[in-house]
């Protein structure tokens, strides 16, 4: 048994426990206001300047806004509301200190969390990164054969620490804002945590399960209440897609049950498939390969994606992309490969044929969107084809890029994610026509952020984003045992492609937004606050650090991929 | 039947249980004549319950299997009996009353118009919780079917008691057509399987029909049809009780009509006591005709999850939405007995299904109406919706709904290892459809707009919805209470 790991999802527990004993006596207006916001867009009445002295941003009033009418609202006019001076100072002055009450509980929360991620990693011992360690094994529902069974390797421990800093700077983000409902937020965000955190350190197929599981209403509600124009649709089609991929994911792990009668994941990845067929091996990988592939998210069942990233808010497209779709990745570097071998070896050419194809997709997608968000989003789309590619290959070099790029584009996407919603705030409008151009003139720091963001996604060599994706085509050019080299040559090719069009898609879109004549008629606002600087520099850092120095990944997964390939070092 | 002494000795401590439920109906309807309170009433019908409760708890933890009006069995030396006390029973027993309680509960809230006479309504109530208890506890078919008929009869007094009501009316006719026919088609099969076999004691005819396998009389020629018919005929009786399709169709109005309670009682013990019969004849009288009844119990299983779903993504009033939804928790029940061996896991269910169930009613009691009209209700009333949403997530199947969660888990798990893939993959699908209403309607408690319609109901009703979320959220924690008790 070991604290460390249980404090690690007990905090965030206890986070949202204070949250909840933390209610207000009275029925503030925040319910009235809140009510105006689920149901109808707001109107252009409600984008009034917030009170002075709450916050800072001018926020642009819908008629003066070139934007066609049609687009998404902007998302100030949603954060200013209960602040606005619609309702004279008393109430609003009280909303704003429960905003900050809840916000400080979630922002202490989750910087404990990220600290005893960090005394995680180190206390971790790097000298056998292979092996599961710090484990808890403790006896939950003995009826199911589920233990409460947690550890971490050198594949989950940066993922851990990724959720723990991601979820940090997101309430960093949130500290220096006014919400609606910063309660509820902040609850579902360290909600979120939980399951996050749970699902990388879960070593029983049911107890993954169930915390995968677990991200799925607060995220649901992160989008439904909190996003842009048509949330209520993108949460339904988020929730009920990723539904579907885990009713069919537990089917797979069930069968995973009924062939060896354990659900213990050390215990089956020692095996390497030993007593489960070939034939329910292919079958067990097949449908926990589709219900990871929902969430990572694979070509074709990637669609509810680019709805949930642009309707969502900003804190919550940042976690959707820096971890949750992680969740999808690691399932299949944690569960369908080491434990179902054969049934991988078999369909490793669709999942390399389906990933290429998501590659080529998201980029050539990408071209053609004129939303900042939007694009962003299907930007995610091809770069988890690097990612599934990686696995496919089946071959150490594979999966340690697709391990490397799972962490690189949680911080470089996170930041993206990150930017997209401060350009939103201060233009109201992502689009891009909309945006004019010249960001670098007048938001000089915000536009230097996004070409560098950019340049990081795009896989210049030194950043982050370069080393994943340029060793998941080595892989690809060298596939595993039994896997035909000509096709994983043909995906190589394909995949060398994308990058070639992801590099010019983000080129283009640089060039429309940062360069050029700026929008003088525009009011734009403030550049980068202080408190986005802070939850935006320790991204920034990592993707230095990360793209100068692989190894320091690199060195920590790759016992652990060996150990789940059943290869020497 | 030979020839021996028929003089049975009763034992009493067995059916301690239902003799005091009988007994507290009686006295209530005779309290009722002199003291006409409908706190008394109640009071007393709790207290019963309770008792019988008490009663329950302490045979189980006799844990002995206890057997009586016996008659001599097949083999030397063994007793055949119409009434045995074993864990199956107790687990009914213990169900049926602690939801009896829930309804008890919810029913002083509905009184407390006082349009309904309480005497009658508690007598009525007691007279079913009898009947429920009765049932899982019956080994013949003859008992079967009068316990059966003892838990449906005073519901159709029950949901006509609101007599000024035109709706409960016709929910009432509805309920008493679709009951008689079901109770005559099902003692037609009882009369076949009877006349096959010569005995009414389930073991007794298992025993007949295994051994008959080398009778030509009864496989050859026309016996295997007559025993088909005999096995569909039964079957299709108790789909009528449990609701399944293709005899579902009364379930909207019904629910609907009737007062909350008997809405809740209907979902939850009448649903209870009907699973237990289709249990009870299936695993204990026609355990070697599996071949026979497992594909349509598939069939019928897989047709009951689809169609209440789909039935219940239209609906907008929060009863009605609940009794689709219900149908749809029948398949669920239904599909791990087409595994043959697959009882234990619908039991499960059963059970997680009864709290989560319950405790939606429990929260209608107190907000009847349109699901609109739930509209930001947790401004109004917070631990309510908060109550509600766990509900509803629960019957959804999602964290933190953790007992209707695990509560799939054992139904999937039943059929992944059974080989019924098909159903399994129908069921999953399933599931996604059952979560877009369920959400659809938590998200409106979660909408602003605090206006809406008033609560009714009283503290009992509080009280109601406090009990099913501490047992719902103790389910969520510790799911290993039901799977042990189940085993």
């Amino acid at each position: 048994m070991n604290w460390l790991l249980i404090a690690l999802l007990a905090v965030p527990g206890l986070g949202t426990l204070a949250l909840l004993a933390g209610r207000p006596s009275t029925q503030t207006p925040a319910p009235a206001t809140a009510a105006s916001q689920i149901e109808q867009p707001p109107s252009p009445a409600l984008a009034e300047p917030p009170a002075p002295g709450t916050e800072p941003t001018p926020s642009p009033a819908l008629a003066e806004s070139p934007a066609p009418v049609t687009e998404p609202t902007p998302s100030p006019s949603l954060v200013a509301a209960p602040a606005s001076g619609i309702e004279p100072t008393p109430s609003s002055a009280r909303a704003s200190d429960r905003s900050r009450a809840a916000t400080r509980i979630g922002l202490v929360t989750s910087g404990l969390t990220l600290v005893l991620s960090i005394v995680l990693a180190a206390v971790f011992d790097y000298g056998s990164a292979g092996r599961m360690q710090l484990e808890t094994n403790l006896a939950w529902i003995p009826g199911l054969d589920l233990r409460f069974h947690l550890g971490v390797d050198g594949i989950s421990l940066p993922l851990v620490v990724l959720t723990a800093l991601l979820t940090f700077l997101c309430f960093g983000y949130l500290a220096g804002q006014t919400t609606p409902r910063p309660r509820a937020l902040a609850f579902a965000l360290l909600v979120l945590e939980i399951g996050m955190i749970g699902t990388f350190l879960a070593l029983d197929l049911l107890l993954f399960f169930v915390f995968f599981e677990v991200v799925l209403i607060p995220m649901y509600f992160v989008i439904a209440i909190w996003g842009g124009h048509d949330r209520r649709a993108a949460a339904i089609k988020f929730i009920l897609y990723t539904l579907l991929g885990s009713a069919v994911l537990l089917l797979g792990l069930l069968v995973i049950y009924a062939q060896t009668g354990t659900l213990d994941m050390v215990q089956l990845a020692a095996r390497h498939g030993a007593g489960i067929a070939r034939t329910p091996q292919i079958l067990a990988f097949l449908a926990i390969g589709l219900g990871l592939a929902v969430k990572t998210p694979m070509w074709p069942l990637h669609t509810w994606l680019p709805d949930a990233h642009t309707e969502a808010p900003t804190v919550g497209s940042v976690l959707l992309a820096g971890v949750l779709l992680k969740m999808g990745t690691y399932g299949f570097a944690r569960i369908a490969i080491p434990v179902l071998p054969e049934g991988a070896a078999a369909l490793a050419p669709w999942l390399g044929a389906f990933a290429v194809i998501g590659i080529i997709y998201g980029s050539l997608a990408c071209l053609a969107q004129r939303d900042l968000k939007r694009m962003i989003a299907y930007s995610s789309v091809g770069h988890m084809g690097f990612v599934l590619l990686g696995f496919a290959t089946l071959t150490p070099v594979g999966i340690n890029a697709a391990l490397f790029a799972n962490i690189a584009h949680g911080l470089i996407t996170g930041l993206l994610f990150f930017l997209a919603g401060a350009i939103k705030e201060r233009y109201g409008t992502a689009d891009m026509t909309a945006l004019g151009g010249g960001m670098l003139a007048r938001l000089p720091h915000l536009g230097s952020l996004l070409t560098f963001a950019c340049i990081a996604s795009l896989g210049l060599p030194g950043l982050a984003g370069f080393w994943g994706e340029m060793l998941a085509l080595l892989g690809a050019y060298q596939p595993g045992a039994g896997q035909s080299r000509p096709l994983f040559l043909v995906f190589m090719v394909c995949g060398g492609i994308g990058t070639v069009l992801t590099a010019a898609y983000f080129l283009v879109m640089l060039s429309r937004v940062t360069h050029g004549r700026p929008d003088e008629t525009l009011a734009v606002g403030v550049d980068v606050r202080p408190f986005e600087l802070a939850a935006w520099v320790p991204l920034v850092a990592l993707t230095l650090v990360f793209g100068l120095w692989p190894k320091g990944l690199l060195s920590l997964t790759a016992p652990a991929v060996h150990l789940i390939l059943g290869v020497g070092p | 039947m030979g020839g021996g002494p028929m003089i049975q000795s009763i034992d009493y401590w067995a059916i301690a249980g239902p003799l005091v439920l009988a007994l507290a109906a009686g006295l209530v309807l005779l309290l009722d004549a002199f003291v006409p309170s409908r706190w008394v009433s109640g009071a007393v019908t709790l207290a019963a319950i309770v008792a019988a409760g008490v009663v329950i708890a302490v045979q189980a933890a006799q844990g002995t299997t206890r057997g009586t009006f016996c008659i001599p069995g097949s083999a030397a030396g063994s007793e055949s009996c119409s009434f045995v006390l074993d864990r199956f029973t107790l687990i009914f027993a213990g169900l049926t009353l602690a939801a009896g309680a829930v309804i008890v509960l919810l029913s002083m809230g509905e009184l407390a118009s006082g349009r309904i006479p309480a005497g009658e309504w508690y007598f009525l109530l007691l007279s079913t919780l009898t009947g429920a208890v009765l049932l899982p506890a019956s080994r013949d078919l003859i008992m079967l079917v009068v316990s059966l008929e003892l838990v449906s009869l005073p519901v159709f007094a029950l949901t006509a008691l609101r007599r000024f009501d035109g709706r409960a009316s016709e929910a009432a006719l509805k309920l008493f057509l679709v009951s008689v026919v079901s109770t005559a088609i099902m003692l037609f099969g009882v009369s076949l399987l009877y006349g096959l076999t010569g005995s009414v004691h389930l073991d007794l005819l298992a025993a007949h029909l295994r051994d008959g396998v080398s009778q030509p009389a009864l496989m050859g020629g026309d016996g295997a049809g007559v025993l088909a018919v005999g096995v569909v005929l039964v079957l299709a009786g108790f789909t009528f009780k449990v609701a399944a399709v293709p005899f579902h169709f009364w379930v909207g109005d019904v629910y609907q009509g009737a007062p909350i309670p008997v809405a809740a009682l209907l979902s939850v013990i009448s649903k209870a006591a009907g699973f237990a019969g289709v249990i009870l004849i299936l695993t204990q009288a026609l355990p070697n005709q599996s071949w026979l009844w497992t594909p349509i119990v598939a069939i019928v299983a897989a047709l009951t999850m689809t169609v209440g779903n789909v039935l219940a993504l239209r609906q907008r009033d929060a009863v009605r939405m609940l009794a689709w939804s219900s149908v749809a928790q029948s398949g669920y029940i239904l599909a791990p007995l087409a595994i043959g061996s697959g009882a234990a896991a619908s039991v499960t269910y059963l059970v997680f299904y009864a709290a989560m169930n319950l405790g939606a009613f429990a929260v209608v009691t107190r907000f009847p109406g349109l699901i609109e009209s739930h509209r930001g209700l947790v401004w109004r009333s917070p631990v309510a919706a908060l109550a509600l949403a766990f509900f509803l997530i629960c019957l959804a199947g999602l964290p933190p709904g953790l007992a209707g969660l695990f509560a799939k888990v054992v139904v999937f798990r039943e059929l992944v290892d059974g080989g019924l893939g098909w159903l399994a993959v129908v069921m999953a699908i399933n599931t996604v459809i059952g979560l877009y209403y369920y959400l659809a309607w938590t998200v409106r408690l979660f909408a602003g707009r605090p206006e809406g319609a008033p609560s009714v109901g009283s503290r009992a009703v509080v009280t109601a919805i406090g009990l099913t979320a501490a047992v719902a959220v103790a389910f969520s924690l510790a799911p290993q209470l039901v799977l042990s008790a189940v085993g």
